[in-house]
C-alpha cells in the first residue's frame, strides 16, 4: 500500500448558515490520481480551497503527511509549499514576465538560489513549450499560455500533491487540448494529483480513482470504468447524462 | 500690434522674478505633495482596517477636508489660529500645512482605491504558493497598487500647482504675486502690461505642469 499523503477526516464547512459539508472523508496515497466531479456549487472547489486552507473549516481535520493543514498552524506557509494549487483563471501575477511568476517564490518563499530555480524554471517551460516566452508578461500570452504558465509555477515549489481546479473551464476549446496533455504528463510521471474537471473523456483517462461529489457528500466513488460505464446511483446516472446527447426518434 | 505690455517683462529682473514666484509655488506643492504621498500612504492603508473608532475620526476629517473650500481652510490656519493661539506662522508654512491636509485626504482616497482595486485573486494565489503576509504585500499587492497609483498621484500634484495660486490670499509673494507687483509697479510707463505678464504667468504655469500631465499618460498606458 502507498503511503497517504493527504488525510481528510470528518470534514465540515459552512459559509454562514449555508452548509457545504457536513462530515466528508478522503483519504489520497502517493501517487494517485484523483478526479472529483459533480454538479455545479456542489463544493468542488470549497473542497480544493479547504485542502490548502484558504477557507476557515468548522469541524474535522485535514492532515499533509500528518501534519496539520488550518490557519492556526504556524507552519501553514510551509505545509503550503507542498500543495500546488492551480486556479480556474490562472491567477498569474499580472506585473511580472512568466519566469519572475515562476521564480517568485521558490526564491522568496523556500529561500533557494536563484540561478538554481532559473535553470529548473527554464527547463520547466521547456516542457510545456513556452520556452519563449520566458520574458513575456501574462497579458500578451494566449489563455492556454497562462494556463501552463500558472502550472509550472506551481511545479517549480516541488509540491507534494497538486490541486487543480477546472483550470480548462475558462478557455477556447482549441487551447484545452495543450493543457490536459500537460496534466497528463505529470500523471505519467507519479505525480499526487486532485483534478476538479467537466471535460469527462480526460477524467476517464487520466483518473485512478474518480469521487462524485453532491450534496455536501461523496456520493459514489470508483475506478473511471467503474463510475463511467455503470454508475452506481441514480443521481450519478443523472449527472453524467447531462453530458451526453441523442436526437430521440431521428433513427426511426 | 497692439503693445501686449512684454517690453515690461525686460525691465529690470522682473522676468526673473515671476521665475522665482513660480520656484515659491512649486515649492509649496512639491513638499506638501511629499507630506500628502506619506501620510496619505498610511491613512489609506489604516482605512481598510475594521476599527470604528479609527473609521469614525477619519471620516469626520475627511468630510471635513472635502466640504471646505481650501480658501477657507487657508484663512482658518493663516489668520484664525495666529490670533487665537498668537503665534506667528509664516504664509508659506500655513499654505503647507492646508496643502497637506488636503493632499493626504485626497491621496489616502487614490490609496485606498488602488488597494481595494487588487482582485482577493491575488491575495490568494500568492497565498497558496505559501508566501507569507509582508512578502504578499511587498511583492504582489504593493507593487500593483503603485503602479495605478503613480499616474494618479501625478495629477494630484498638477492640481496642487495650480491651486497654489490662492495662497496670495495669504500674502504669499509666488508667481501670481510678483506679477500684480510688476503691473502695479508699471501702470504709468506701460499701461497694458497686464495682459503680456499673465500671459506669462499662463505659459509659466503650463510649461510646469505639461510635462508632468505627459508623463502621468505615459506611465498609465505602459503599465496597463
Ligand atoms: N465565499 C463564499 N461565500 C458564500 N457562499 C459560497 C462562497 N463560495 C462558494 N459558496 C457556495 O458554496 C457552494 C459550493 O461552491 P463551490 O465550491 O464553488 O462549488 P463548485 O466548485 O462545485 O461549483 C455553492 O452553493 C456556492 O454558492
Ligand atoms: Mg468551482
Amino acid at each position: 500500500m502507498p503511503e497517504t499523503i493527504l488525510e481528510i477526516s470528518h470534514l465540515r464547512k459552512l459559509y454562514d448558515d449555508l452548509r457545504v459539508f457536513e462530515d466528508l472523508s478522503l483519504t489520497v496515497h502517493e501517487g494517485e490520481v484523483i478526479v472529483i466531479v459533480g454538479p455545479s456549487g456542489c463544493g468542488k472547489s470549497t473542497l480544493l480551497r479547504c485542502i490548502n486552507a484558504l477557507e476557515d473549516i468548522q469541524g474535522g481535520e485535514i492532515r499533509l503527511r500528518g501534519e496539520p493543514v488550518s490557519k492556526e498552524n504556524r507552519n501553514l506557509q510551509s505545509i503550503r509549499q507542498k500543495i500546488g494549487m492551480v486556479f480556474q483563471n490562472y491567477e498569474l501575477f499580472p506585473h511580472m514576465t512568466v519566469l519572475d511568476n515562476i521564480m517568485l517564490a521558490p526564491v522568496k518563499a523556500q529561500g533557494r538560489k536563484k540561478e538554481e530555480v532559473r535553470e529548473e524554471a527554464l527547463d520547466l517551460l521547456k516542457r510545456v513549450g513556452l520556452e519563449s516566452k520566458a520574458d513575456s508578461y501574462p497579458r500578451q500570452l494566449s489563455g492556454g499560455q497562462k494556463q501552463r504558465t500558472a502550472i509550472v509555477r506551481a511545479l517549480c515549489m516541488h509540491p507534494e500533491i497538486l490541486l487543480f481546479d477546472e483550470v480548462t473551464a475558462a478557455l477556447d476549446p482549441e487551447m484545452v487540448r495543450e493543457v490536459l496533455e500537460v496534466i497528463l504528463d505529470l500523471a505519467n510521471q507519479g505525480k499526487t494529483m486532485l483534478v476538479v474537471t467537466h471535460e469527462m473523456q480526460f477524467a476517464r483517462a487520466i483518473a485512478d480513482r474518480v469521487i462524485f461529489l453532491d450534496e455536501g457528500r461523496i456520493c459514489e466513488e470508483g475506478t473511471p470504468d467503474g463510475f463511467f460505464d455503470e454508475p452506481k446511483t441514480e443521481r450519478a446516472r443523472k449527472f453524467l447524462n447531462t453530458f451526453t446527447f441523442e436526437r430521440k426518434g431521428a433513427k426511426n | 500690434m497692439p503693445d501686449l505690455g512684454f517690453d515690461t517683462l525686460l525691465k529690470g529682473k522682473n522676468f526673473a522674478r515671476l521665475l522665482g514666484g513660480l520656484g515659491v509655488a512649486l515649492k509649496i506643492s512639491l513638499v506638501s505633495v511629499l507630506i500628502s504621498i506619506v501620510l496619505g500612504t498610511v491613512l489609506g492603508v489604516l482605512r481598510q482596517r475594521e476599527n470604528l473608532l479609527l473609521k469614525a475620526v477619519m471620516k469626520l476629517y475627511l468630510e471635513f477636508i472635502r466640504i471646505m473650500p481650501q480658501l477657507v481652510l487657508l484663512f482658518i490656519v493663516y489668520f484664525g489660529t495666529t490670533r487665537s493661539f498668537g503665534w506667528n506662522l509664516p504664509g508659506e508654512t500655513a499654505a503647507v500645512i492646508v496643502f497637506s491636509l488636503w493632499g493626504t485626504a485626497e491621496m489616502s482616497d487614490l490609496v485606498r482605491g488602488a488597494l481595494i482595486s487588487i482582485p482577493v485573486h491575488q491575495y490568494e494565489s500568492a497565498a497558496a504558493l505559501g508566501l507569507r503576509k509582508t512578502q504578499t504585500y511587498l511583492y504582489v499587492i504593493l507593487p500593483q497598487a503603485v503602479r495605478r497609483l503613480i499616474p494618479l498621484s501625478i495629477n494630484l500634484i498638477t492640481r496642487m500647482i495650480k491651486t497654489t495660486s490662492l495662497v496670495v490670499m495669504i500674502g504669499v509673494v509666488e508667481i501670481l504675486k510678483v506679477a500684480q507687483q510688476i503691473i502695479e509697479a508699471n501702470r504709468m510707463s506701460s499701461p497694458n502690461a497686464a495682459f503680456g505678464i499673465y500671459l506669462t504667468v499662463f505659459a509659466m504655469y503650463f510649461l510646469a505642469c505639461w510635462p508632468i500631465s505627459i508623463l502621468a499618460g505615459k506611465l498609465e498606458k505602459r503599465w496597463r
